[in-house]
């Protein structure tokens, strides 16, 4: 699909350039807007340099608040793997059993996290555990969702040989409908590795353990802004921001392993 | 002597409708003799795969009765072997590892299954590819895996649906050869649909017209070129008779539907 020779060469170079012109370009961008500030509005817009300071000053912090946070997201995120994919297991089974549990999937999905959080904390109590279970419910509907229907898409055809091999249930799930929906299942991982940072951070800020300032990123935010340290703010984000990408290259990694070799997603285009 | 020999495949009367659906097959008997090669042609839709699937247990028969090698058809699965039309394959398992997939089910040894493997794999000339996955193969080399792995069972009744149906005429007649080759050695019975006449005349010794709406035997045809058959076969003015005389039939079966 690309074109041939030089113009290659030129569009190559163009790719991997332009990300990091567009970078440059937003900074200073930035620093722009906030000379442009009024002295009496300076304060709510942190120059990229009051950040950097910010990382420098409150490094520790940060770290151990994201690994705080981190450990909540893994743990909610792995919980949310397995549960899915057994209850994916079971869905799978019949229609009948979808029919009767997707009804209850649904309002588990459509309750908002903000409310169950503090019915969380007065049952478990704040700290990891009220995280671990945030994170967990809302990645959870997706990764179920995805891996049903891997589970259930299987070729016909190949089912048909199956029974033509005389094939038992279990031998027709585990060696045939599994392996066929692990595209569906990475994608569902996918999502979820997006969305586990974020439940972890938001589970932090209504339910984190702040006991002994070993709070998470969610309690950090309710710190600085409270103090209204905006730089500090704005290196929470951007460290939440990481975690988020580390989380989606790990999945990725993940999902390349078990799939660069067979699944078209990964053919290379011959050029 | 043939008609001291119990046939292998009888259909008596046999009937199909798909659920209450309108007769997809009606009053259909034929039988097989051991070492027949079978080939089902008609007007798309009137039932030959649905056929291939009542011999093969996959599906039940609505009246009349099967019997596959004194058996219903569903406990003699053993027996049988099924190439598709596409050549369904498990793209995550290599070349090898699917041809292996049958004799895992059933419980054979890996060494006895990676032995029988890399020798359906020579009948078919791919044990060169065996590592491969299915992407990285052609879509005539994809169909002789699927053939390999139906051969690695040792089947008594080969049931093939249209396997070459989607392949160029160069290839299909090149693995048309391939595949009496491999009879020759090992000696199955086998049923064949197709749409070309050509690939029909040249493999069989029996051919089977049906009509549609509601699917019927309409006629047989015998085919009496000895085998094995080459090159010289096609290219014989008696071969290209009978294509020619089948084809009528086949024609004036069409119109009939319409
Ligand atoms: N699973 C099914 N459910 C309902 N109807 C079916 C099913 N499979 C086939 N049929 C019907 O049975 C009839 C015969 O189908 P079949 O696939 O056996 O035809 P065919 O002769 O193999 O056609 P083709 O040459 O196009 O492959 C068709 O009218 C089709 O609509
Ligand atoms: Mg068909």
């Amino acid at each position: 699909m690309s074109a041939p020779g030089t113009g290659s060469r030129f569009s190559r170079l163009a790719r991997n350039l332009l990300p990091v012109a567009t970078g440059v370009g937003m900074i200073l961008a930035w620093y722009a807007v906030c000379l442009g500030l009024s002295a009496d509005h300076r304060f709510l817009l942190p120059s990229p340099r009051e950040v950097a300071q910010a990382f420098a000053e409150k490094g520790p912090t940060l770290w151990s608040a994201a690994l705080s946070t981190g450990s909540g997201a893994v743990l909610g995120f792995g919980m949310a793997v397995f549960l899915s994919f057994a209850l994916a297991l079971f869905l799978s089974l019949s229609a009948l059993i979808r029919a009767s549990f997707y009804p209850y999937l649904m309002v588990l999905q459509m309750t908002p996290i903000i409310v169950i959080a503090p019915i969380l904390v007065l049952w478990v109590g704040p700290g990891l555990g009220s995280v671990t279970i945030i994170t967990f419910l809302i990645c959870f509907f997706p990764m179920v969702v995805n891996t049903t229907q891997g589970l259930i898409s299987t070729d016909r055809n190949l089912v048909d040989f199956f029974r033509m091999c005389k094939a038992s249930k279990l031998q027709e799930i585990f060696l045939l409908r599994v392996p066929a929906a692990l595209p569906y299942f990475f994608t569902g991982l996918k999502i979820g590795a997006t969305l586990a940072p974020i439940g972890a951070i938001v589970g932090d800020y209504i339910a984190g353990n702040s006991a002994g300032g070993q709070g998470g990123l969610g309690f950090l935010t309710i710190v600085y802004s409270s103090q209204f340290q905006m730089g500090a703010l704005f290196a929470t984000a951007a460290v939440g921001c990481l975690m988020g990408f580390v989380f989606v290259a790990g999945v990725v990694a993940l999902s390349w392993l078990a799939l660069h070799k067979w699944h078209d997603s990964f053919s290379r285009s011959d050029t | 002597m043939r008609e001291a020999q119990t046939p292998i495949v009888e259909l008596k009367g046999v009937e199909k409708r798909y659920g209450d659906g309108p007769l997809v097959l009606d009053n259909i008997s034929f039988s097989a003799e051991r070492g027949d090669f079978v080939t089902l042609i008609g007007p798309s839709g009137c039932g030959k795969s649905t056929i291939l699937r009542l011999i093969s247990g996959l599906n039940p028969v609505s009246a009349g009765s099967i019997v596959v090698d004194g058996m219903e058809p569903s406990k003699a699965v053993e027996r049988l072997a099924f190439v598709f039309q596409e050549p369904t394959l498990l793209p995550w398992l290599t070349v090898s590892q699917n041809v292996e997939v049958p004799m895992r089910l059933h419980g054979t040894q890996a060494a006895t299954r990676t032995e029988t493997a890399r020798r359906s794999l020579e009948l078919v000339r791919l044990a060169d590819r065996m590592d491969y996955y299915p992407r990285q193969l052609s879509g005539g080399q994809k169909m002789r895996v699927s053939i390999a792995r139906a051969l690695s069972v040792s089947p008594r009744i080969m049931l093939l649906d249209e396997p070459f149906g989607a392949l160029d005429e160069m290839t299909r007649d090149h693995l048309n050869e391939e595949l009496l080759a491999i009879r020759q050695q090992l000696a199955w019975t086998a049923f064949f649909v197709t749409h070309s006449v050509a690939e029909a005349v040249f493999l069989s010794n029996r051919i089977l017209v049906f009509s549609a709406n509601p699917g019927r035997l309409h006629d047989e045809i015998r085919v009496d070129f000895p085998y094995p058959r080459t090159e010289e076969t096609r290219e014989s003015e008696p071969y290209q008779r009978l294509v020619a005389e089948v084809s009528k039939i086949l024609r004036s079966v069409e119109r009939l539907k319409a």
